[in-house]
């Protein structure tokens, strides 16, 4: 079977050790760029790792299959929430963390064991561009350029009223 | 300053219509290899390789080795902070411009 996979790379001023938290255990900053989803885990290989969603529900399920700090996490990741998605199984997410001169290189590597198109990756596609925005701009001192995930959306809702 | 350089080295990537056509291809099927996109694409392989160097630098191509492949995904983070930095911050004032339009157009003839 083929498999769908997206790449998101970005470049952050940071330091590895701080990325690393902002990533994983911080959850309070996780909540500031992740549009107030945050994880839930011991990151460490095997614990088991949960994303829940701003009210506490559970978002994605899965666990953790390689933690490396502040360099290497592998997430086994299972969308829970629309049955469409969790039916299309488990996905497997990476991250990587490398220093090069003054900025960390992060890359998230996002992969499903199936053939394009999947609706899962599909999902977290549009997703993840706009996280890494938000973490960048945050990390750099900055304030989180997006407070929600879909601006156009709810701008047009709220100007209706 | 390093801002600047990104910047720059984005929007040199993008002034080239053979390199938004590998983005266009990779957008298409992602994870290509380099033969993989030079059959679809009227260049030569040693221009495909220097448009992707240029892609690659500007953080608009993330390379994944899979064995002995070197794959190439098109990465749009990059986009997305032109996008949050240039396009974002003038929507909201615009939307509502529009809604209020409405609102008014609909209220006189209503």
């Amino acid at each position: 079977m083929a498999r769908s996979t997206f790449v998101y790379v970005t470049y952050i001023r940071t330091t590895q050790q701080k990325l690393w938290s902002a990533l994983t255990t911080d959850t309070e900053f996780m909540k500031q760029y992740w549009f107030g989803v945050h994880c839930r885990s011991e990151w460490t290989a095997g614990s088991s790792w949960q994303m829940l969603g701003p009210d506490g529900e559970l978002f994605d399920d899965g666990s953790i299959v390689a933690a490396d700090p502040p360099r290497r996490l592998v997430i086994r990741w299972q969308h829970q929430r629309k049955p469409e998605i969790k039916a299309e199984g488990e996905s497997r997410c990476t991250y990587e963390l490398e220093t090069l001169g003054s900025a960390v290189r992060l890359q998230i590597t996002h992969t499903i064991e199936r053939d394009p198109p999947s609706k899962f990756i599909e999902a977290v596609s549009g997703g993840w561009p706009k996280i890494l925005s938000n973490l960048k701009s945050l990390l750099e001192g900055g304030a989180a350029v997006l407070t929600d995930p879909y601006p156009t959306d709810k701008s047009t809702a709220s100007d209706k009223k | 300053m390093a801002e600047r350089a990104d910047t720059d080295a984005l929007f040199k990537a993008l002034a080239d219509p053979g390199r938004r056509k590998l983005l266009d291809q990779l957008h298409a099927h992602d994870g290509q290899t380099l033969t993989q996109l030079c059959e679809h694409l009227d260049m030569t392989r040693q221009g495909v390789t220097q448009h992707l160097n240029a892609l690659e630098a500007a953080n608009l191509v993330a390379v994944v080795w899979r064995g002995r492949e070197k794959l190439h995904f098109l990465n749009p983070v990059p986009l997305q902070e032109i996008y949050e930095r240039w396009i974002a911050k003038f929507e909201k004032p615009r939307l509502k411009a529009i809604a209020d339009l409405k609102r008014k157009l609909e209220k006189t003839h209503g």
